[in-house]
């Protein structure tokens, strides 16, 4: 063994040179193409008539109603699915209960489940053919082509989120800090409050922000169940569409560029709190 | 306060993890539950501490059924094998949640919870650590911090669950005799559950020999040592 003395030590764990420079290269490649790339293009069309053509775009008032009926629909069905998240998650990682598989697999349908399919079930559940669509017209309540329905759409394709982002980190949390708190004399609301939310506040923020993200994005399902009428039920991404196909290219792509703005923001947002955080996410160790 | 286990049994999904056990635990004993894995020693002490209901049997404490009672009403200072603190507060703040968990009326002032946390920290010898966090610490800090947190509350009883079981030798030892003090010192009632034999026979006053569900022998070491009542003591303490 003593002839094969190595001249260079190299760490085992590194690969060759040219590998690295290949995967390197790959990796920014396909950043630089996928996630770059759209970007910078969705900002450059916006910016195509200069700055002027951008507010322009955004002062058309279908153009303003879709920015205001995506931060509404969002302002309802981020904050109702943060509840229902929290509540399900519970559920599922503090307790056992028959039927555990089956709401797990619920939770996850609005992820297999085509939206443009969720958008039409609500429409075929609530329209003016069905049973309970003929009661709510009779009784004037409006669901299909106007706010509830969009918020009802929403929130079942953004209901995974946060449940999804909270049931690992609270089943791997465990039961014993909460049975801790109980010893300790503390009633139930108080260790879900003091105990339970605090130690899964991050799985929550990315949970909401993930959630947020989908709920201003979402195309396929609020497409179909709000009639996309223009000025009264038409979002930012449906808007966006329809400037697209009426050859309205610096309007739909100033409005992306908004939905894209806000997107960055929200990044942004989780960043910010997790620098100013950084101590106390150390300890309660949560990447 | 002395604790009457009449006949609990315990049935899991899985199984019988207790079977009709009885235990007479007189007041201010210092108790140790011994056996190997499953033999439902930690199973009985959640029971005590209202964590686990039985399916059948009574406890009762000071004479008064305790079985129906809530985890919160016993009273319980309970110590959890790895602890269990609240990872995201501090130690002072550990230690002080049962008492700001009290309802309004019976709940110290804040000065007077201050005082009283510091007064726990000295007796656990570790008067500076309030403001770190759980991870800060080692793991016989932590364990001792988890005892104070459990003796805030004034206890009734202390019930502690493989106290010493995640500890090397030698803090193992301190923490023994820091158990041993307190216990002599404050008077409480004390059950804990170990599969350490040497553990079991240098600190407790009496002994609880437990094995797949049932109680082997109750004695104290010595009589244990010296006349094991069945074939399974013999061989348990003999290892």
């Amino acid at each position: 063994m003593s002839d094969i003395a190595p001249t260079r030590p190299v760490p085992v764990t590194t690969e060759p040179p040219l590998v690295r420079a290949l995967l390197i290269g790959l990796a920014v490649a396909f950043v630089a193409l996928f996630l770059f790339a759209p970007l910078v293009t969705v900002f450059a069309e916006a910016l195509a008539e200069g700055g002027r053509g951008v507010i322009a775009a955004l002062s058309l008032p279908d153009a303003r109603a879709a920015i205001a009926m995506t931060l509404t629909i969002a302002a309802i069905a981020v904050p109702l699915n943060a509840v229902f998240g929290i509540a399900a998650a519970w559920a599922i990682a503090k307790f056992d209960f028959r039927g555990k598989a089956v709401l797990i697999t619920l939770i996850d349908l609005p992820f297999s489940v085509s939206p443009v399919v969720a958008g039409l079930t609500l429409v075929l559940l609530f329209g003016a053919n069905s049973a309970l669509g003929a009661w709510l017209m009779a009784n004037d309540i409006r669901i299909v082509f106007a706010l509830p329905g969009i918020v009802l759409a929403t929130l079942f394709v953004t209901f995974p989120f946060v449940a999804r982002e909270l049931i690992p980190v609270m089943i791997e949390q465990g039961r014993a800090e909460e049975e801790a708190a109980l010893t300790l004399g503390a009633p139930g609301w108080r260790i879900f409050l003091t105990v339970t939310l605090p130690n899964t506040r991050w799985a929550l923020l990315y949970g909401v922000l993930l959630s947020n993200a989908r709920a201003m994005g979402e195309f396929g399902a609020v497409a179909v169940v709000s009639g996309k009428i223009r000025g009264e039920t038409a979002t930012m991404p449906t808007m966006v569409e329809m400037f697209y196909n009426e050859y309205l290219s610096v309007a739909a792509f100033s409005l992306a560029a908004v939905l894209a703005l806000l997107a960055l923001l929200t990044l942004l947002l989780k960043s910010l709190l997790e620098w100013r955080h950084a101590d106390l996410l150390a300890a309660t160790r949560r990447h | 306060m002395n604790i009457e286990i009449e006949d609990i049994a315990k049935d899991f999904g899985t199984g019988r993890a207790l079977y009709a056990v009885s235990l007479s635990i007189p007041s201010g004993a210092l108790i140790a539950l011994l056996g190997p894995s499953g033999s439902g020693k930690t199973t009985l002490l959640r029971i005590l501490a209202g964590l686990e209901y039985p399916t059948s049997g009574r406890v009762r404490f000071d004479g008064a059924d305790a079985t129906g009672l809530s985890v919160q009403d016993r009273r319980a200072g309970f110590v959890f094998q790895s602890y269990a603190l609240f990872r995201h507060m501090t130690v002072f703040e550990n230690v002080a949640y049962g008492l700001r968990a009290r309802p309004r009326r019976t709940r110290p002032p804040e000065a007077e919870i201050a005082r009283r946390v510091t007064r726990l920290l000295e007796l656990i010898q570790l008067p500076d650590i309030g403001p770190r966090y759980p991870n800060q610490l080692s793991g016989g800090q932590r364990q001792r911090v988890a005892l104070a947190r459990a003796l805030a509350i004034e206890p009734r009883m202390l019930l502690l669950d493989e106290p010493f079981g995640a500890l090397d030798a030698r803090v193992r030892k301190d923490l023994c005799q820091g158990l041993r003090e307190i216990h002599d010192r404050t008077g409480l009632t004390t059950v804990f559950v170990t599969h350490d034999q040497d553990e079991a026979m240098a600190l407790a006053d009496l002994v609880v020999v437990m094995s797949m569900g049932r109680i082997e022998q109750v004695g104290r070491p010595a009589e244990i040592r010296a006349r094991p009542a069945t074939d399974f003591v013999r061989a348990f303490t003999a290892a």
